[in-house]
């Protein structure tokens, strides 16, 4: 279980908060989307979740953020690499730069930990393993496709086993493809236990992806619930967030006076 | 790691690197020509073993040729001799001049040879790694892979900011001034990028516990055989032997 407690956040440099008082738990196994306009704090949430805001970034925090019941106040950062992983929205600066073959990419972390090499080569194989790019084993990062190198960087994080992972738009730079990967590699990792926080812009992704959707505005949760409700909320657009299609497009047909529950029904259903 | 293709480019990082030092620095020790020369064969021959005879060359020849035109005239007409070979206006071209020219450009062409050998047969992730496992920082050995690694990164990016502000109507070619004003536009966004991008990085590999302290188990141990470090010492003595002669005056 990862919690944060009235967590308020500021740059360092900065007077004004840029978060303030969120009050947010992400249970083993659970996959939470937080959506909201650009600024409203969604990427800084996720730097907090997972240490690096204040622990390398530095700035001030406010409130408290316990994994496991662990209180992280005061823990190193390396402490936070076993317990809970982030990914940005950029694989390509997210990836080393420093080895010659996916394999060694994701055995990174675990070498990092100073684990034994067998520990290390097991651990990388099932991160592989668990995302279905064993075959890539041997690929130089550098020349993968972006869809491809997000899944590595995922898989990279995989090897460290934390609990939870945090994603600040993965798919942001990806294709439609690239998308579907990630998304499948989530519910995957979802179904395994791993407890996920997923920052996106893109509804669509999240919509019957995520058994939970929370709301950003100007820093501060102001929706926090059910996925098919929150997405479905009249004010979303309000705070600068569009809908998913599937929801769009029943509006669209309700106000031809269609019935869009089957046409939904099909959209969701693809 | 892949595989190599050569028994030479098999060879334990380090024992080429001291070969390359050795040849590098033995060349100067030595002085004279039969040294040089003699490294310059067997630079040429290993080469040959590792298959890089010809690009080697070719580099080398690359490498040095501007240095050796601007040796080459400045030592035949500026070193003092006594036998002039041939005067053009005020200077005289001495055949000792062209003696020290001679046993520069051997020189040179050895470190060249010797250097280039190095870089084309050592992958630099595997002469890092070794050094790791000889007890260096990891922190160090990642800041000299990445740096090495950022290189081609480095260029492409140029490449695509070039071809981006060139779409704007920039002038990167020509004549000297054009491309000397092309230059500014390329290198701000370049370096911003670049700084960008390392500040990603960095927050990527601390959630890869990148900061722990520590040592790591590597996978890979690069092969080093008991000839193979019989030889470093070799090399290495035979160094500091060669320029103890020198100094010594006994060569």
């Amino acid at each position: 279980m990862l919690e944060l407690h009235g967590i308020g956040y500021r740059y360092a440099g900065y007077a004004t908060p840029v978060l303030h008082d969120i009050d947010l738990r992400l249970a083993d196994g659970e996959l939470v989307g937080v959506v909201g306009a650009n600024e409203s704090g969604k990427s800084t949430l996720c730097l907090i979740a997972s240490g690096l805001a204040p622990g390398s970034i530095g700035g001030g925090l406010t409130g408290s953020l316990s994994i496991d019941g662990v209180d992280m106040a005061r823990q190193p950062l390396h402490a936070f690499a076993t317990r809970v992983g982030i990914g940005f929205q950029n694989p390509a600066t997210q990836l080393s730069g420093v080895t010659g073959s996916v394999f060694e990419e994701v055995a990174l972390g675990p070498m990092n930990l100073g684990l034994p090499a067998r520990e290390t080569v097991e651990r990388t194989k099932a991160a592989l393993a668990t995302l279905g790019i064993t075959d890539l084993a041997e690929r130089e990062p550098r020349r993968l496709s972006g869809g491809q190198a997000q899944l590595v960087v995922i898989a990279s994080l995989l090897s460290m086993r934390p609990a939870h992972l945090v994603l600040d738009e993965p798919t942001a730079q990806l294709d439609p493809e690239g998308t579907r990967l990630v998304a499948e590699a989530l519910r995957e990792l979802a179904s395994t236990g791993t407890g996920l926080l997923v920052a996106e812009h893109k509804t669509d992704l999240l919509d019957g992806l995520c058994s939970r959707v929370i709301v950003l505005d100007a820093g501060r949760i102001v929706l926090d619930g059910a996925a098919d409700l929150v997405l479905a909320d009249s004010r979303l657009e309000a705070w600068g967030v569009e809908p998913p299609s599937r929801i769009r497009l029943g509006r669209a047909l309700a106000g031809r006076g269609s019935d869009p529950s089957a046409i939904a029904d099909a959209v969701l259903a693809r | 790691m892949p595989p190599t293709p050569s028994s030479y480019h098999r060879l334990n990082p380090l024992t080429k690197a001291v070969v390359a030092t050795a040849g590098s620095l033995g060349a100067f020790a030595a002085g004279g020509y039969i040294g040089p020369i003699a490294i310059d064969l067997a630079m040429a021959l290993l080469a040959l073993r590792a298959g890089v005879l010809c690009q080697l060359g070719r580099a080398s020849l690359l490498l040095t040729l501007p240095i050796a035109i601007s040796v080459v005239l400045v030592s035949v007409f500026t070193r003092a001799g006594t036998t002039v070979l041939f005067v053009i206006g005020p200077f005289d071209a001495t055949a000792e001049g062209v003696d020290f020219a001679a046993q520069t450009l051997v020189r040179l062409f050895a470190i060249s040879l010797s250097i280039g050998l190095f870089v084309m047969t050592t992958n630099p992730r595997a002469f890092v790694f070794d050094l790791e496992r000889r007890g260096v920082s990891p922190r160090i050995a990642f800041v000299a892979v990445a740096t090495i690694e950022a290189v081609p990164g480095l260029v492409e990016r140029a490449g695509v900011i070039g071809e981006s502000q060139r779409a704007r109507g920039l002038d990167t070619e020509g004549s000297a001034r054009a491309r000397l004003r092309g230059i500014l536009p390329l290198v701000g966004p370049m370096i911003i990028g670049a700084l960008t991008d390392v500040e990603e990085r960095s927050l990527a590999l601390e959630s890869r516990a990148f900061s722990r302290p520590g040592r790591r188990h590597l996978l890979w141990a690069m092969p080093d055989r008991s000839w193979e470090r019989w030889l470093r010492w070799l090399l290495s003595v035979g160094l500091v032997a060669t320029a103890a002669a020198r100094l010594a005056g006994w060569i």
